[in-house]
């Protein structure tokens, strides 16, 4: 594995594989001092030409947890601004001495060229509605704690499925593992083609909610232009967003999933994210493993060059 | 002046093909049969020689953009790719809108001497869609094609304006056509890789519904239309019923949508982002068929230079457009089924017939030009380099079949071997 | 090829280490026996079978890798990762590592970097079935099975039921592997 920029073409094995890691990586975050000196030496560029706060910190909390060095980049206060291209400042960047880059761009295949560059690994940190590989990591692991495996699982991805590149992760990481993946949106909100993933498309929430194992609500990305694909956010919360009453009818022992950020009220209620079978605060803490095991899979040990 | 022999080629005559010699003396044809000995000779032999290939749609950036090519650099382009003439797309910086750009255009050309570049105008000021450009002044300095390549003309009030005033005097409109609501914010064939993908995507009804509107106005005004870069399937077939009809309209399809479909976008590289995008496979081989059987006109190239640094860059960021001028006739033979007669008809004879362009496109006669171009179609080669300034080639590392042996320009021999003369 | 310990030999010398830790130790109370990834593992659980058999109370035994804690990861393939379990808290207790060979002594260094992480053990001790020698940092062992001399070409296996279906130790050359 010389880069991480996809879950699409992981087999099962390579996805268990990270996973395993993964839950050495929980067991180094729970001691006393959760820090190993794997990666000591390294440097890792944090390069996000996206604003997001939540993935980037926590990228740079696995880096540090595994003692390399973080240097970080944000598009605001860049030459990018200045006119600079994509390619200038990646070369840049990577002249000041890095090892390895995590880049999210809004612009579908940005870290595939970057991985074109630069002769180091390069780790998608989100491209567009594309793929964010590292979040359908730490989702499986979530669910691979809870239920031991994701083999005959039923997971509904409810939400904006069309503009979500967690929902193209998740869909293949799941399918690979064996779940039974339904995509639940209207129709809006569903991919063009729902035939090229591995997982049925539903537009009624209602008729498949008491199916679930999981219930993995997207994020209303109100900032995607929502107006133009749905009429109101309380038509959406009215027919897909997981309320109290859909809660009480999910199976009891299922348990609910969010990339977050969340808007509470609208595609969950906040007491639905705060029950203790919404796992996403575990979510977050196992991104930070997730993005370890991925760092170490691809520092740790001989240099690809 | 001394003699030029294209020796042991299948010649295309109006008489039918023959395997003859060729004798090139002062600009034309001296004598065409067997056994010619001359002071120069150029072993055509497996070769087919028709007619110089005649471009209706290419972009050399001048003026305005010569960092992406030049009109000298896209003349040795065309002239290593067969060529023997093209038509210059109007979006360049001033657009060709007034008879003088016009005139600047046609006399570059005319000045780099390689082929025969024939300037498009605009059909609106500057490009803009709002009122008519200068047809007027265009129309003194020789245009014979009107375009707004680049951008569709929208209005269809305005667009029907300048049918009007074309019919009366013969010239064609070259349509752009693509609906700006469909496609605007799309990046790509909206299909199975752009739902893969997650980006934006343009459906072929984009371009289709402009395409059966324009047809409409056609019935109304008489006008003689052109439909660019024909991409879809259903494209194919609104042509196929207004040619039916009987309606003044021709079509034309790009090297890059007979030899690609949308799969090729699937890496995210640039260099597949062209408008418009590639379409479906299913798409593809309507648009193979219909230049096979001629619902589809023409090659058109599309020729459209972009500098490495503008592709090396995102997907949705990179410009659209890909070189095509070199390897058009190569790409034409090895996707399509075409003979010698369909493949100069649809490469020359009939651009030239649409562009209304005299001495091009013409059988090789006595007496006549010599603007030819010599077409081994068995030859199996794969590109990799290219003569243009701009290097946005996606046949590079492809495997085709057919290359140019040389072209012929007014009697000298502009090419050789994809090597230009200087 | 030579075999120098085979099952009978390991089982007496993980017997004798074992008295010799509860003479050392005055007992098995608050010891805890952490084998190395990956044969110190099964030798620790043996040991700690070991203790309980002559003390009679159950001794605690975890696991501990390494590989996060390596020197040489630039030099080496990709290290595949085993677990680290810690039976419980290590702060005042006595710390046993297990190792199956010890040689340059790197491992035991990574491995007590790895413990300084988890906690702040009152003492630790080391326990190695084989010491074959070339030390290359100040380290030595509390306990050994068996000293067997080596050249640095030589490789040094051991065989455990638990993984390799047989106990054993042997010596090879370099140039028979």
């Amino acid at each position: 594995m010389n880069h991480f920029l996809t879950i699409e073409g992981l087999t099962a094995g390579d996805l268990n594989g990270l996973l395993d890691d993964a839950d050495e990586f929980v067991e180094v975050l729970h001691r006393p001092i959760p820090k190993v000196p794997a990666l000591r030496g390294k440097t890792v560029a944090t390069m996000f030409f996206e604003p997001s706060t939540r993935t980037k910190m926590s990228f740079e909390k696995a880096a540090k947890a595994l003692s390399a060095d973080t240097m970080s980049f944000s598009p605001g206060t860049s030459s990018l601004s200045k006119g600079e291209s994509l390619k200038d400042t990646v070369l840049t960047i990577k002249a000041m001495g890095t090892d390895a880059m995590v880049v999210r761009h809004k612009a579908t295949g940005a870290p595939w060229r970057i991985a074109e560059w630069i002769d180091q690994p390069v780790l998608n940190a989100g491209d567009g509605a594309h793929q964010h590989p590292t979040q359908a990591l730490l989702d499986s692991l979530t669910i691979r704690q809870h239920f031991g495996t994701l083999k005959g699982l039923k997971i509904g991805i409810v939400g904006d499925i069309r503009h979500s590149r967690v929902a193209r992760s998740d869909i293949q990481a799941f399918s690979t593992l064996g779940a039974d993946v339904t995509m639940v949106a209207p129709r809006t909100l569903l991919p063009v083609d729902t035939e090229v993933f591995d997982a049925t498309a539903k537009e009624n929430l209602d008729e498949v909610l008491a199916d679930f194992d999981v219930v993995y609500v997207l994020r209303v990305q109100a900032e995607r232009g929502g107006a133009s694909v749905f009429p109101s956010l309380s038509e959406y919360t009215d027919r897909y967003g997981i309320t109290r009453e859909r809660f009480a009818r999910l199976k009891p022992e299922a348990i609910v999933l969010h990339p977050g950020p969340m808007n509470r009220g609208v595609e969950i209620d906040g007491a639905v994210a705060d029950d203790p079978r919404a796992l996403i605060l575990d979510q977050v803490f196992n991104g930070v493993a997730v993005r370890m095991a991925v760092l170490f899979r691809l520092l740790g040990g001989e240099s690809n060059e | 002046m001394s003699d030029l022999i294209l020796a042991k080629g299948t010649v295309l005559t109006a008489q039918g093909i023959e395997e003859a010699d060729v004798r090139i003396r002062d600009g034309s044809i001296a004598e065409i049969g067997p056994g010619l000995e001359g002071d120069e000779t150029i072993d055509c032999e497996g070769a087919w020689i028709g007619p110089g290939l005649v471009d209706l749609h290419a972009h050399f950036r001048e003026p305005g953009q010569e960092w992406k090519e030049d009109i000298a650099s896209g003349s040795r382009a065309a002239a290593a790719g067969g060529f023997t003439a093209a038509f210059a797309m109007p979006n360049t910086e001033p657009a060709t809108d007034s008879g003088h750009v016009a005139r600047f255009v046609a006399s570059r050309g005319a000045e780099v001497g390689l082929i025969e570049v024939l300037p498009v105008g605009a059909i609106t000021k500057g490009r803009a869609g709002k009122e008519l450009a200068h047809l007027d002044e265009l129309w003194a300095a020789g245009v014979r094609v009107f375009s707004d390549d680049g951008d569709v003309v929208e209005d269809a009030g305005l667009l029907r304006q300048a049918m009007d005033y074309l019919a009366e005097r013969g010239g064609v409109i070259s349509q752009h056509a693509v609906d700006i609501g469909l496609s605007s914010g799309g990046f790509m064939h909206e299909g199975s890789v752009s739902s893969l993908l997650g980006m934006y995507g343009i459906p072929s009804a984009a371009d289709d519904v402009i395409l059966a509107r324009d047809i409409r106005l056609v019935e109304m005004t008489g006008a003689r239309y052109h439909v660019q870069h024909l991409s879809t399937a259903t494209g194919v077939e609104l042509i196929a019923a207004a040619k039916a009809k009987g309606l003044p309209v021709t079509a034309e399809v790009t090297p890059h949508h007979l030899a690609f479909d949308h799969t090729a976008a699937q890496t995210t590289d640039p260099v597949y982002k062209m408008m418009p995008p590639l379409r479906s496979g299913e798409d593809r081989d309507a648009l193979r068929r219909g230049l096979e059987d001629g619902t589809v006109d023409i090659v058109g190239t599309d020729h459209a230079p972009h500098a490495a640094h503008e592709k090396e860059v995102p997907w949705e960021h990179a410009p659209n457009g890909v070189l095509g001028l070199e390897w058009a006739a190569t790409v034409a033979n090895t996707f399509t089924d075409l003979d010698q007669a369909a493949f100069f008809d649809r490469l020359a004879v009939a651009p030239a017939r649409i562009g209304q362009l005299d001495g091009q496109g013409m059988m090789p006669e006595v007496g006549g030009p010599a603007n030819l171009v010599v077409f081994d179609p068995n030859i199996e080669w794969t590109p990799t380099t290219t003569v243009s300034k701009s290097e946005n080639s996606p046949y590079f590392g492809l495997p085709l079949r057919g290359k140019v042996i040389a072209t012929v320009y007014q009697g000298r021999v502009t090419a050789l071997d994809g090597v230009p003369a200087s | 090829m030579a075999q120098v310990m085979d099952g009978g030999d390991m089982d007496r010398a993980i017997q004798r280490i074992a008295h010799e830790i509860l003479e050392k130790n005055r007992g098995s109370e608050d010891i805890v026996l952490l084998g190395i990834q990956t044969r110190g593992v099964p030798l620790g659980e043996r040991l700690a079978l070991a203790l309980e058999g002559i003390e009679g109370t159950p001794v605690a035994a975890g696991s501990l890798d390494i590989g996060l804690y390596r020197d040489d990861l630039d030099q080496r393939p990709k290290t595949e990762l085993g677990a680290t379990n810690v039976p419980g808290p290590i702060g005042e207790k006595t710390v046993i590592l297990v190792d199956d060979v010890l040689y340059t002594g790197r491992t035991i260094r990574a491995a007590l970097d790895a413990l300084a992480d988890i906690g702040r053990p009152s003492r630790v001790q080391l326990a190695a079935l084989v010491d074959r020698g070339h030390r290359e940092l100040p380290i030595r062992p509390d306990y050994v099975g068996k000293n067997v001399p080596t050249s640095r070409r030589e490789r040094v296996s051991v065989r455990l039921v638990e993984m390799d279906g047989e106990d054993g130790v042997v010596i090879e050359s370099r140039d028979e592997t």
